[in-house]
C-alpha cells in the first residue's frame, strides 16, 4: 500500500522573545488509508503537528522536514495557491469546539456549500443538494432546518456535526480531526464519533485522531503515536495499548481514576528529564 | 447528626427557565458527595445556589443546620468555599499569589497572615517560592492548587468543587486530585464535588447524585456505581458511555 502521506523529521519552532521554542522536534510517521492516533498532553506537539501538515502553522512558525509528503505531493515546497487548493478538498481538518470554529454570522448550510463552491465548479442548487445530503450522512434528522439555522441556534452536538459535514462535502483522502468531541458531553461524544468513524470507513479516508485521551484514541484508532515534549515516545497498534512499554505511556494510562478501582492516592506520573531529551 | 449540607426541594430559575427542579439531598459531615450529569442537567447550578451565586427561588438550604436566606453572611463563607473549574478565570491576573491569599483573610480580619500563607502554600504543595509570583507564571495544575489554597486558607469546613479538574491534563488532574484527598483527611473536610467525569466522581465520592435536565435522577453510593448496580435507565447509559467507543457498538 502506498502511503497517504510521509512524515519524515518533522520539525516545528518558534521563535519568541526569550529564545527559540521547538514546538515539534523530529517526528516521522506515514499514514496509509488507516485512523492514526496522536496522544499527548498539553505542549506535547500534537496539535502544532496536525497544523503543519494541514498549512495551519502561525506564520512566524519555522517548519523544517527532511520530507513532508502528502499523495505524492511535496508540502514544504508548494506554493501558497497550491496549499490552499488542497486545503479542504483533499486535506480537511475537523477543529474542537463548533462554538469557535463556525463561522458565527453563516448560515450552517451557507458554511458547508461555501466549501463545495470553493473547490468545485458547482451550480448554487447542486450545492445545496449536496450540503444536505451531507447533513443527513452526519445524521441531521431534518436538514432543510438546520441548513437556515445560524451555529449559534444548535447545540455543541449538532454543531460538530455539521462541522463534520463540512469537511466531507468535497470528499477529502486526509482527515485531520483535532479533539474533535473533547468539548462534548460524553453520551454526545459517542454519537458524533461513530458518524466519524462510520463515514471515515465509507470513504476509505485516512484519519489522523489527535487528543489528549489516550484511552479513547486507542478505542477508536488502528495505531497510536505517543508524544511527549515535541517527540514521538512510543509508538503501537491501538489494540496493544496494555503493553506499552515507555514509562510514560505506562504513566499516562495508571494515573486516570477508573471506575470500580479502589486506588488512593492515584499513581501520579513521575517525569523523567531523560524523556524530553 | 446534623448534617453539614441539607438541601431541600430547591428551586433555581433563571427568568422562566427552571435550571434546577425540585433536588433535594443531605450530605454528613465529612462526607464527600458528587453530583454528575451532561452540560445542562443543573450540577453546576445547585453548587452555585449554595455558594449564592444562583438565583433560588424556592425550597432551602441548611449548612451546618442553619437555615439560608438570600444573603449570605461573613460567617457562611468562612464555613462554605469554592473552588472553580477554569484557573485560568478564577484568581486575579494582576495579582500576585500572596495578594490573593491575603484578600480573604483580611476580608475576614485573621492574625498571623504571614504564617497563613506560607502554611497554606506549603499544604497545598507550591512552597514560599511561588508566593510573589503572578498567576500567568504558573501552569494550570499550580493555579489550581493557589485556588485550592486560597479556599483552604479560611478553614472552611465545606469546600464546594466544580469541575476541579475538568481543564487539567491527566497527570495533572491525578495530582489534584489526590491533593483534594489529602486535605480532606486531614482537615475532615465535607466535599461536593461536581463534574461530567463518572471516574472522577466515584473515585472521589462516597455518594452521588445523577442529574438529567435540572431534576436529579437517582441518588446512589458511588460502589454501586461500580458494581453497575444502577435502577435508572439514564445512569445505565452514562455508565456506558464513560467506558469509551466500541466499534460496530
Amino acid at each position: 500500500m502506498s502511503a497517504l502521506l510521509t512524515v519524515e523529521d518533522l520539525s516545528v519552532s518558534f521563535p519568541t522573545r526569550t529564545g527559540v521554542v521547538n514546538a515539534v522536534r523530529g517526528v516521522s510517521f506515514t499514514l496509509g488509508r488507516e485512523r492514526l492516533g496522536i496522544v499527548g498532553e498539553s505542549g506535547s506537539g500534537k496539535s502544532q503537528t496536525g497544523r503543519a501538515i494541514m498549512g495551519l502553522t502561525p506564520e512566524h512558525g519555522r517548519i523544517a522536514a527532511k520530507r513532508l509528503e502528502f499523495n505524492g505531493i511535496d508540502l514544504l515546497s508548494a506554493s501558497k495557491a497550491e496549499r490552499r487548493s488542497l486545503r479542504g478538498k483533499r486535506i480537511a481538518m475537523i477543529l474542537q469546539d463548533p462554538k469557535y470554529s463556525l463561522n458565527p454570522v453563516m448560515t450552517i448550510g451557507r458554511q458547508i456549500a461555501e466549501t463545495l463552491r470553493t473547490h468545485e465548479p458547482v451550480s448554487k442548487a447542486e450545492a445545496r443538494k449536496r450540503a444536505l445530503d451531507m447533513l443527513a450522512a452526519v445524521q441531521i434528522r431534518d436538514p432543510e432546518r438546520v441548513f437556515d439555522l445560524y451555529p449559534h441556534e444548535v447545540s455543541g452536538g449538532m454543531g460538530q456535526r455539521a462541522m463534520i459535514a463540512m469537511m466531507l462535502v468535497a470528499g477529502p483522502e486526509l482527515l485531520i480531526a483535532d479533539e474533535p468531541t473533547s468539548a462534548l458531553d460524553v453520551t454526545v461524544q459517542l454519537e458524533v464519533l461513530g458518524i466519524l468513524n462510520r463515514l471515515v470507513a465509507e470513504r476509505g479516508m485516512g484519519l489522523i485522531f489527535i487528543s489528549h485521551d489516550l484511552r479513547l484514541v486507542s478505542s477508536f484508532c488502528d495505531r497510536v503515536i505517543v508524544m511527549y515534549a515535541g517527540r514521538i515516545v512510543e509508538e503501537l497498534p491501538a489494540a496493544k495499548l496494555s503493553e506499552a512499554e515507555h514509562p510514560y505511556t505506562r504513566g499516562l494510562l495508571n494515573c486516570m481514576p477508573r471506575i470500580g478501582a479502589d486506588r488512593h492516592p492515584l499513581p501520579v506520573l513521575d517525569r523523567k528529564p531523560e524523556w524530553a531529551l | 447528626m446534623t448534617p453539614a449540607l441539607s438541601i431541600g426541594n430547591l428551586r433555581v430559575t433563571y427568568d422562566e427557565f427552571d435550571a434546577l427542579k425540585d433536588v433535594s439531598l443531605s450530605v454528613a459531615p465529612g462526607e464527600s458527595y458528587g453530583l454528575v450529569g451532561e452540560s445542562g442537567s443543573g450540577k453546576s447550578t445547585l453548587l452555585r445556589a449554595v455558594a449564592g451565586l444562583a438565583p433560588v427561588t424556592g425550597g432551602m438550604i441548611e449548612v451546618n443546620g442553619n437555615s439560608l436566606g438570600s444573603k449570605r453572611d461573613k460567617a457562611f463563607y468562612r464555613q462554605v468555599q469554592m473552588v472553580f473549574q477554569d484557573p485560568y478565570g478564577s484568581l486575579h491576573p494582576r495579582q500576585t499569589v500572596d495578594r490573593l491569599l491575603l484578600e480573604p483573610l483580611a476580608i475576614h480580619g485573621f492574625d498571623n497572615t504571614e504564617s497563613r500563607i506560607v502554611r497554606a502554600l506549603d499544604e497545598v504543595g507550591l512552597g514560599s517560592g511561588f508566593r510573589f509570583r503572578y498567576s500567568h507564571q504558573l501552569s494550570g495544575g499550580q493555579r489550581q492548587r493557589v485556588a485550592i489554597a486560597r479556599a483552604l486558607i479560611l478553614e472552611p469546613s465545606i469546600l464546594l468543587l466544580d469541575e476541579p479538574t475538568s481543564a487539567l491534563d491527566a497527570s495533572v488532574q491525578a495530582e489534584v486530585l489526590n491533593l483534594l484527598e489529602q486535605v480532606r483527611a486531614a482537615r475532615n473536610l465535607t466535599f461536593v464535588m461536581v463534574s461530567h467525569d463518572l471516574a472522577v466522581v466515584t473515585h472521589m465520592c462516597d455518594r452521588l447524585m445523577v442529574m438529567q435536565h435540572g431534576r436529579e435522577v437517582e441518588q446512589l453510593a458511588s460502589a454501586d456505581l461500580s458494581a453497575r448496580r444502577v435502577t435508572q435507565d439514564y445512569t445505565a447509559s452514562l455508565l456506558t458511555a464513560s467506558e469509551g467507543f466500541r466499534r460496530n457498538g
